[in-house]
């Protein structure tokens, strides 16, 4: 026995410093992977989806210039050019008669059509209109506030540059529209801010507390899904009192766009409380004494955060869109409000807009946006489980 | 099935009732009412107004009484058929919507019918054709059809009608048979008017429909009893109607639950911007002059519109799925 016990190996340490990762060696990537967050994979797999990243772009852009409508619009957004009523889109050109000028429109000389009393702009070509950069122009309240005159691009002194045309007052449309943005882009978010709200809230306690508290939230979620979206939002808005501020008005606007909105919300929260509420460590929260407050907001939320912000892209076009409508109705915002479905309004006699098509160029904006936001929610809902392949 | 029937039509009824309470909230919401309006309208042109000329109107209409006596009166009102008074037209409400209602129904019957129409071939052909081109070509058109405003796509399609072809597509009928009784002539006339509305409501509802039948079916064709049935020697035709089809129409048929508010929501819209004769101009003319029955009697209407319309989909729904009916559930 004591033989064997000799015979036995000596015990054998091996000098070389312990490396973990010797059966299978991570590379620099795997490695990035593995320790990445969530957020960080999401990311990087919303990154993947070109379309997806693409939409992203162009919405900060839109966003970004939210802030800084004054400089780029060439225009203020109420100057009339009481000369220039009804001129078609102008065109920017670089070279006349093969030689590089830079860019430039050229000037209109104004005529009427005796018959219909339609005005006429034929193109002289022998006005050349260069355009400044970096200039002072039109004057404005930058943000209602502070008096200034700074534009990224402007008219030659004497001459116009009208790139989407002008309206029945003379004001250029490519200003508006460009003003319109930053009501028509965000009145979407306030509104989806207030059915976020309403919606986590009253879906959060739906799906945890259960019984009575969920079946009155179903009920109302059935009837208020049951109503056609439009004509409540029609009647809900013609409720608002003429004599409001516009943006008393606004603000108004917002919140009915939200009170109806929120129902999808709530069941989406609904359901995956009730699936996420069984699992263990929700019970090990609740026996470790943690409130419902606290489950719902530190433990579960987090869980289909993601899942819920993939959704809220995917209800802010259906805001833009309500609103655009009501304003085109005439119920939502009024003028002097700008916003794309007060510019619309306008288009609303089709006569008009056969003779002046450029009335509709507010459309493509919103097309764009609605565009945009879908494919971008499309892309965030499949980056937001990004543990699935 | 008569139970499940019978239920069906009992949920229905306090839904009604607090549609009715909401509709009846709404219409009283505005400040003033439309008597206020237009006694201010008469004294703004200098006209005297006599109070007991006030007090008789008030009563006429019932605006002295409490409001819930109101509210009580409007919906036994409602249910009796009479739909109220129309302050602006100073007419029954009846008669001033006339054809109205009917053709709001045939509107938006037509364009759910269209929905079915159009994307079941086209959600069976991508379903089977998967990434094929004519797949990513409805999927391209889809995605558009989802993104664009029907309103704005009306707005588009009036303009081209009226540069390309120098005809205007609005309306319902030829001008002709306007205020005409109901002839052979006429129908056809609004048959021959109702593709353009009907396409413009139709298309997003069409394109969300097409990628829910495609996203069912496939999930059915990569089942294994599909795979058995390929195996046992059945013709392909015969194995996508026979199973996997029938399987994937039950949610195609639910949904109808999400596209009919769609579906009158934009038809109120659509109707304006085309000027139809149907419910959608006169409950905008209404809600901006407050002539509070007017629109309320529209409200209800459309909403018991979709209403009905998700009844008649859950009893089709039970009729077709005997699981739904005999467990009682109201489908998804």
């Amino acid at each position: 026995m004591s033989k064997e016990t000799e015979k036995r190996n000596e015990h054998f340490v091996d000098t070389a410093p312990f490396n973990p990762w010797d059966r299978e060696e991570l590379t620099p990537e795997q490695e990035k992977y593995f320790l990445a967050s969530q957020w960080q994979l999401m990311w990087w797999r919303l990154k993947r989806h070109r379309l997806a990243y693409f939409s992203l772009i162009i919405l900060a852009i839109m966003y970004a210039s939210v802030f800084i409508v004054e400089f780029i619009a060439p225009y203020a957004q109420e100057t009339r050019n009481s000369e220039y009523i009804h001129h078609p889109p102008q065109g920017v050109h670089l070279f006349h008669d093969g030689e590089f000028v830079g860019p430039f429109t050229y000037g209109t000389d104004f005529s009427v059509d005796m018959e219909t009393l339609k005005p006429i702009y034929t193109v002289n070509p022998d006005r050349l209109e260069q355009l400044r950069f970096f200039c002072s122009g039109d004057e404005y309240a930058f943000w209602g506030m502070v008096d200034m005159d700074f534009h990224f691009i402007c008219p030659s002194e004497n001459g116009t540059l009208f790139l989407f045309g002008t309206d029945r007052l003379g004001r250029d449309m490519f200003s508006r529209i460009i003003y319109g943005a930053r009501v028509s882009l965000t009145i979407g978010l306030v509104g989806i801010a207030v059915s976020f709200l309403l919606g986590i809230l009253i879906g959060g306690a739906a799906g945890y507390y259960g019984g009575w508290v969920d079946s009155t939230a179903q009920r109302s979620i059935e009837v208020i899904r049951s109503l056609p979206e439009i004509p409540l939002w029609m009647a809900l808005s013609a409720a608002l009192p003429v004599t409001w501020s516009p943006i008393l008005i606004y603000f108004g606007i917002t919140i009915i766009l939200g009170l109806i909105d929120w129902t999808g919300l709530a069941r989406a929260v609904r359901s995956k409380l009730l699936a996420l509420r069984e699992e263990d460590y929700a019970l090990a929260a609740r026996l470790m004494g943690a409130k419902p407050k606290r489950i719902i907001g530190r433990h579960l939320l987090p869980n289909f955060a993601s899942h819920l912000i993939a959704s809220v892209t995917l209800s802010i076009p259906n805001m833009i869109l309500g609103e655009t409508a009501l304003s085109f109705l005439g119920l939502g915002l009024r003028a002097p409000v700008t916003s794309w479905g007060v510019l619309l309004n306008e288009a609303q006699n089709i006569n008009a807009v056969a003779v002046y098509p450029w009335l509709m160029l507010p459309v493509v904006p919103v097309v764009v946006v609605v565009l945009a936001f879908n494919f971008l929610g499309d892309g965030l809902r499949d980056a937001a489980d990004p543990y699935k392949n | 099935m008569l139970t499940y029937l019978a239920r069906r039509l009992f949920v229905m009824i306090p839904t009604l009732l607090i549609i009715s309470v909401l509709v009846f909230v709404i219409i009283q919401l505005p400040p003033g009412d439309f008597l206020t309006t237009y006694l201010n309208e008469l004294q703004a042109q200098g006209e005297a107004v006599d109070p007991a000329k006030i007090e008789f109107l008030k009563r006429q209409y019932g605006l002295d009484q409490p409001i819930y006596i109101q509210y009580a009166e409007w919906a036994w009102g409602l249910l009796q058929g009479d739909l109220g008074f129309s302050f602006e037209y100073n007419l029954p409400v009846t008669d001033v919507v006339g054809d109205r209602l009917w053709l709001s129904l045939v509107l938006n019957f037509s364009t759910v019918l269209f929905i079915y129409i159009v994307s079941f071939p086209i959600g069976i052909y991508s379903a089977t054709r998967q990434y094929s081109w004519g797949d990513y070509g409805f999927t391209l058109l889809g995605f558009l059809g989802l993104a664009m405003p029907n309103f704005l796509f009306a707005l588009i399609l009036l303009y081209y009608a009226n540069v390309v072809f120098g005809t205007s597509i609005g309306g319902l009928m030829d001008p002709e048979y306007i205020n005409q009784g109901w002839s052979l002539g006429k129908m056809m006339s609004v048959v021959e008017h109702l593709w353009a509305p009907v396409v413009v409501i139709g298309t997003s509802g069409t394109a969300s429909m097409i990628r829910r039948l495609r996203a069912n079916l496939l999930d059915e064709l990569g089942k294994q009893y599909v795979v058995t049935a390929h195996a046992k020697g059945l013709s392909p035709t015969k194995v996508l109607f026979k199973y996997p089809l029938r399987m994937a129409l039950n949610p195609f048929i639910a949904d109808i639950g999400n596209i009919l508010p769609q579906v009158v929501s934009g038809s109120v819209l659509v109707s304006v911007v085309m000027s139809l004769p149907t419910t959608g101009p006169m409950l905008l003319t209404a809600l901006q002059s407050q002539d509070m029955y007017l629109a309320g009697s529209f409200l209800m209407f459309l909403a018991l519109l979709t209403v009905v319309g998700m009844f008649v989909s859950d009893v089709l729904l039970a009729w077709l799925d005997p699981r739904i009916r005999l467990q009682g559930g109201v489908g998804k």
